[in-house]
């Protein structure tokens, strides 16, 4: 009885209908855990977790004291315990292996540390263990013992605590201090003196004999400019002076009292001591600090600042190039050009051009942009410079170019979409009202499409945004040493490097020494991407169908 | 009336001045519009078509053969000279005559620039002569007395006027100035081969009577001095067969083999790496009967040796090991484009090309690897003559035996390049049979660059295979409910969901598949293939229990949301397989499959092709699933109604009017999803080795046309071969994609247009 009714219901094809459903649902629970998955780990590196403090006897050896925080848990079979030597008892097929980041990788070699469930023994969360972020060797665990001043104490016990939050501040701001000097005031020197070389280059170019008066000039100035560097020279080795003053000493899981400079802290917490709402302070505030700070340690710490400026410049140069010519093409292909076979070929090639992989594009970048005009533009204007190239170069204009290239297919196909959807008597009216085509395109067809090209170019800058191929061959660093714009004139400097958020994904996963360690931070920027791009994409989403329901109306 | 209205307008009369000047500029306006936007408009195309152009034109030159043209000529006054050298820059040469006269000459007008006295001992005569590796720039003369004079010759430049480059011609002796005894019975030398380098010096030389006597010096450093160091010496004796006569000796550049090339066409080789005891390995007949080896060189980096015959043809031959480890010369490759006996093959300096100079003046340029003949012109007049080609390879020197001297600059940019060398097997030096490689660089100096675009393609293949094999079914599976059974409400949740999974950036899918799933598969390799069985068969269970489920619950849920019901089950069974992973793996494959997998003979790899395939599917599905979904979505709504009424099933409907009329649209997405596929960088990138192999294996990697670009294309020297292959590459993506996607417009507007008229 129930076999045929299960033959008949199988014949009736609702399984299959079952099956295409369950397609559905699979490709939703993929993109969901996908956007979960990012959200969860990009998220969760901010939050201070608390450090345990717990005993650790391997077989054989002796009770050790381990610090840190729990990463990860893993179920391992004994099979796979065995072959790393841990045995366990008959008849208990799995246990339970953690990971471990006990920091300090300047004394212990490694910051992560995987422990085996059956060795551990009492977990405790001692409220006076502090995490240290350094600058260098990333975080630090242990007890703080003292506050010295010159290798002098000047606080323990309870008092150290205190003592080192105002002096962190002080070294903090010396830092802030330094690295301002080094980064602008040297940065204009540097950047003088450059002047300087070229226009020497300049003049001999120009054949202007040994020893003429434009030479004395030259020197002049650059005495004038190493007066000024000696002088921040001075001020940045009193600065250093004034850094080194202060040390701590900490305590760390194997008893070893050892000394940090306070040079060396960026933060110090008290994790386990901390309040949820402490914590929630302070989550926001690395939060920040990641958003706004500057990458550390070669990218595996510290923020992604110059990632976010760099795409962003890159995307809002390639906006502002692709917007007019995708918009012009459009218009042309639409109104002006004869409808015929030649344009219908046109069309379909421009709607494949979408399709072709961007890779390609990029090696058209660096064949067409970089070499041929990059190299052609540095002859003509930037002789002086060569052979070091300016513009012959990958560099921040020529991926903009290359990504407009890429993109220009969207924003037109997006826009000729708008074109065609708005109704002939629109336009058959403006015409006989008198108004030329110009004007009726100006006047009536143009603004109504506007939502469409916003469509296209929104498309555009999240697909652009989002790719990260081409951009490695025409102008992304893993470590921009400065920002496309700055005080020294002309400001934007369309000939420099540039830092990428999709690239920094790919660099510091797959190109970093310290991978482990780096993972939370990858995690983060690939958050703060998909959500940049999942924005932009719901906006054009939202746009779109705004302008499907306003033209609804317009037609009924 | 009209007139009437004119007159009491605001506007100046229509045919006022004012009015005519505003009807002329707005009429320029509308013109310049008109103009300004096509013109804008058909460069923008332009700039779009530019791309397949560009890369054209970058590629072609890859194809170009050798071009070779006439610079000086000049006759210089000398008899019996026996070699000819070319410099660097193509304005020095040099001769050597059997007199033992060597003489620098401008190559561009033949005036003598330095005619150094060789130190030949004055009482004994030269009977025999020596190169050794062009690169060392070696040579010898062997005597009458058995003795043999070893000699160098080098370029010093200098500037001494700023840019002005001046070149000035060395001969030194690098074994003493004194001549060396080669044949302690002091019997004169008729053949000899000579080898130097800085560790060791080997002399081979034929005696009159038959016997190979073998020398080798070997220098000694001192450790505790630079200075200071001795030189051992070993020597050995081979007894030839008296009724030969040799005609050809060759001594390889690392001094490890010797090639003896005798009348009767045999080649006789053997191994001298230990030269007290030289050991012959093959005495192999090298050519018909009939024919003689009239000309035998080494190829650049001293593996390959060139046989010149007297019919024309060339052969390369090379050790091969077999099995046992043995090694036995083969006959790689033959050139037959000339027809005149062989008398000269200059082997280029750094590449794995010559050129070959016959009895009757013409000229072959070739290159090995890629088995191609680049240029056959007739050069000098017909007899015997001598040529040197120039170490960049952009020179030739050639001379008659009376004296003609020519030079000619050779335009040989990209000899490595063919269709053989790309797409086919090759038989590389040092390799045991034809293969695929691709390894495009290297550290050494006589590498053999192997360009083979076959496991790159096919490793992109590969990829978009498993891609397609995890996409295909899923996103028309999905489509198809989409658009024909999913509820209206639920589409507007599912469509942006899909929408914004065709935006995520493929460098976070390659990372989340490089970092996160690659070690997860590896772990729960078990896991992953329950996942993959048990997911239909508990689909269609849940089915099958729900329909028994009492009405009143049933109907709560009304149709069209099946897929929100199956989203707790899809968890369940991708929750509960991982769970059971480890336990399966017990079970079945002894706790590890990946180790179990290899024992096997199936190889693993963590980022293998599954992983890909996983990901490059979950990046390609959006792609097909909205094409299609369109597709089906545009099938006429009164070819499903009228079927309906006919009493068929949806699902009948479905499968025989929907799916078929839909079915071009269908096609047309899936190839687009393959171009996607196809293109694709940061996931086959991140997530596989990226190692060259050719072979199907799901568990193991490849290496993609695509994330080959990204990672040498930065490092390519621009306009060198390797530059402008990696360009071919991505003209082959190019093409490939502009094909698919090409297929998948025209039929998609054929559609288009069938809905219409439907």
């Amino acid at each position: 009885m129930t076999n045929k009714s299960f033959s008949s219901w199988y014949k009736s094809g609702s399984p299959w209908v079952w099956l295409n459903a369950g397609a559905v649902s699979i490709s939703l629970v993929m993109v969901v855990g996908l956007l979960l998955l990012i959200a969860v780990r990009g998220l969760s590196h901010f939050w201070p977790a608390d450090v345990m403090a717990l005993s650790y006897q391997e077989p054989g050896g002796e009770a050790i004291t381990l610090i840190g925080e729990a990463i990860d848990t893993e179920e391992v079979s004994a099979l796979r315990l065995k072959s790393t030597g841990v045995d366990l008892p008959e008849g208990q097929a799995s246990a339970q292996r953690h990971l471990l980041k006990v920091g300090n990788r300047d004394y212990f070699g490694l910051d992560f540390r995987w422990v085996n469930g059956p060795w551990m023994g009492e977990i405790s969360y001692p409220t006076d263990i502090v995490a240290i972020e350094r600058r260098e060797w990333g975080n630090f665990y242990g007890y703080l013992t003292q506050v010295k001043q010159q290798h002098e104490v000047v606080a323990d016990g309870d008092n150290a605590w205190q003592e080192l939050q105002t002096r962190l501040i002080r070294s903090n701001d010396l830092v802030a201090q330094a690295k301002k000097i080094e980064k602008k005031d040297i940065g204009e020197i540097n950047h003088g003196l450059e002047q300087l070389r070229l226009e020497q280059r300049r003049l001999q170019l120009a054949g202007v004999p040994e020893g003429a008066i434009q030479y004395q000039e030259i020197e002049q100035e650059r005495k004038q400019w190493d007066v000024r560097y000696s002088d921040l020279q001075q001020k940045l080795f009193d600065l250093n002076t004034a850094l080194n003053r202060d040390q701590i000493m900490v305590r760390m899981s194997d008893g070893r009292e050892v000394e940090i400079p306070l040079a060396k802290i960026v933060e110090v917490i008290k994790p386990n001591a901390m309040s949820v709402w402490d914590k929630l302070g302070f989550y926001g505030h690395a939060v920040w600090k990641f958003v706004s700070g500057e990458p550390r340690e070669a990218n595996t710490e510290g923020g992604i600042f110059p990632a976010i400026f760099g795409t962003v410049m890159m995307v809002m140069i390639m906006a502002v190039l692709v917007t007019p010519f995708g918009v012009i093409a459009a218009v042309y292909l639409k109104e002006y050009a004869t409808q015929g076979p030649i344009i219908r070929l046109i069309r379909i090639a421009v709607n494949n051009l979408a399709g072709v992989p961007s890779i390609v594009y990029g090696v058209f970048g660096l064949g067409f942009f970089v070499y041929f005009i990059g190299g052609n533009i540095d002859d003509l204007f930037f002789s002086a410079k060569l052979p070091a190239p300016t513009f012959g170069t990958p560099g921040l204009m020529w991926a903009s170019l290359t990504l407009a290239i890429l993109t220009v297919p969207v924003v037109i196909v997006a826009t000729e979409e708008g074109l065609s959807r708005i109704p002939r008597a629109i336009r058959e009216g403006s015409l006989a009202l008198g108004a030329t085509k110009a004007e009726t395109l100006w006047r009536t067809v143009l603004p109504m499409a506007a939502p469409a090209m916003m469509t296209g170019l929104i498309l555009a800058v999240a697909r652009a945004a989002g790719e990260v191929a081409p951009l490695m061959m025409v102008g992304v660093v893993k470590l921009a040493p400065a920002l496309a714009v700055d005080t020294i004139a002309p400001y934007l400097h369309l000939d420099r490097q540039f830092m990428h958020l999709g690239f920094h994904i790919y660099d510091v996963g797959f190109q970093s020494p310290n991978v482990e360690a780096a993972r939370p931070l990858v995690y983060a920027t690939a958050l703060l991407l998909v959500l940049i791009i999942i924005v932009l994409n719901l906006a054009a989403i939202s746009i779109r169908n705004r302008l499907r329901e306003n033209f609804k109306a317009s037609e009924s | 009336m009209v007139e009437e209205s004119m007159s009491t307008s605001v506007l100046p009369a229509t045919d006022s001045a004012v009015a005519i000047r505003r009807r002329a500029w707005r009429e320029f306006k509308d013109r310049l519009a008109k103009y300004g936007v096509a013109m804008g408009g058909m460069s923008v195309i332009f700039a779009i078509v530019l791309i397949f152009f560009y890369l054209l034109y970058v590629v072609f030159p890859l194809f170009y053969g050798a071009d070779i043209e006439q610079h000086a000529e000049f006759n210089l006054e000398s008899q019996n000279v026996q070699h000819l050298t070319l410099n660097e820059y193509n304005d020095i040469g040099s001769m050597l005559t059997m007199q033992g006269k060597v003489r620098f000459f401008n190559a561009n007008n033949g005036q003598t620039i330095l005619e150094p006295r060789l130190p030949v001992p004055a009482e004994s005569t030269i009977t025999s002569f020596s190169k050794g590796a062009s690169s060392t720039g070696v040579f010898a003369y062997g005597l009458n007395d058995g003795r043999v004079l070893v000699f160098k010759q080098d370029y010093k430049i200098s500037y001494p006027q700023g840019n002005t480059r001046k070149i000035t011609p060395i001969i030194s002796y690098p074994m003493g100035e004194d001549a060396l005894v080669l044949d302690s019975q002091a019997q004169p030398l008729t053949l000899l081969s000579v080898q130097s380098n800085d560790e060791q010096t080997t002399l081979v030389g034929l005696t009159q009577d038959k016997r190979l006597v073998l020398k080798r010096f070997e220098r000694e450093q001192d450790f505790m001095d630079e200075e200071l160091f001795t030189i051992k010496q070993k020597t050995a004796e081979i007894l030839l067969d008296n009724r030969d006569t040799q005609t050809h000796l060759q001594l390889d550049i690392d001094q490890r083999e010797l090639y003896v090339v005798n009348d009767k066409g045999f080649i006789s080789y053997f191994d001298i790496s230990n030269s007290d005891a030289p050991r012959l390995i093959q005495k192999i007949k090298a050519v018909p009967s009939g024919i003689d080896i009239t000309a035998l060189e080494f190829l650049t980096g001293g593996i390959s040796i060139l046989a010149g015959r007297s019919d024309g043809q060339i052969d390369q031959w090379f050790p091969v090991r077999d099995d046992n480890n043995n090694y036995t010369l083969h006959n790689v490759r033959s050139f037959n484009n000339q027809t005149a006996p062989i008398t000269t093959i200059a082997p280029e300096y750094s590449r794995k090309g010559f050129l070959a100079l016959d009895t009757s003046g013409q000229l072959g340029v070739y290159h090995t690897t890629a088995h191609r003949t680049l240029l056959i012109e007739p050069l000098v007049e017909p007899g015997h003559a001598l040529m040197a080609i120039s170490p960049r390879a952009n020179g030739l020197i050639t001379m008659t035996d009376d004296g003609q001297t020519k030079l000619a600059y050779i335009d040989n940019e990209h000899p490595e390049v063919s269709w053989h060398s790309l797409w086919e097997k090759v038989w590389y030096e040092s390799r045991d049979k034809p293969e695929y490689i691709w390894q495009s660089s290297s550290a050494s100096n006589d590498f053999e660059p192997k360009f083979s675009l076959s496991p790159l393609t096919f490793g992109t293949l590969k990829a978009a295979f498993y891609a397609m094999m995890v996409a295909v079914p899923l996103a028309i599976m999905g489509a198809i409910y989409a658009a024909y059974f999913m509820s209206p409400r639920m589409r507007t949740i599912v469509k942006p969901t899909i929408e914004i999974m065709e935006a995520l950036p493929t460098v976070i899918l390659g990372f989340l598949a490089g970092l996160w799933l690659a070690p997860l598969v590896e772990g729960n390799l078990p896991g992953v293939f329950s996942i993959m069985i048990m997911m239909p068969i508990m689909i269609v269970l849940t089915a099958w229990a729900w329909t028994k489920l009492p009405a009143t619950l049933k109907e709560r849920i009304p149709d069209g949301w099946e897929a929100a019901i199956l989203i707790p089950v899809v968890i369940a069974v991708g929750v509960l397989s991982m769970l059971a992973s480890p336990t399966l793996e017990l079970w079945l494959f002894d706790g590890n499959m990946p180790k179990w997998l290899t024992d096997m003979g199936i190889g693993f790899d963590q980022r293998n092709s599954l992983v890909v395939g996983m990901v490059m599917g979950f990046a390609v599905i959006p792609t097909i699933f909205s094409i299609t979904e369109d597709a089906i979505f545009g099938v006429p709504k009164h070819l499903t109604i009228g079927s309906l009424a006919l009493g068929a099933t949806p699902w009948q409907t479905l499968t025989r009017v929907v799916l078929l009329t839909a079915s071009p649209g269908i096609f047309s997405a899936v190839m687009i999803g393959l171009g996607r596929a196809v293109g694709e960088t940061m996931i086959v990138l991140m997530a596989t080795g990226n190692t060259p192999i050719m072979d199907f294996n799901i568990f193991e990697g490849f290496r993609a046309l695509s994330a080959n670009i990204a990672v040498e294309m930065p490092e390519a020297e621009v306009a060198s071969t390797h530059y402008r292959v990696l360009f071919l590459a991505a003209l082959v993506l190019f093409m490939a994609t502009f094909i698919f996607n090409t297929i998948a417009e025209v039929v998609r507007q054929r559609l288009r247009n069938k809905y219409s008229s439907l």
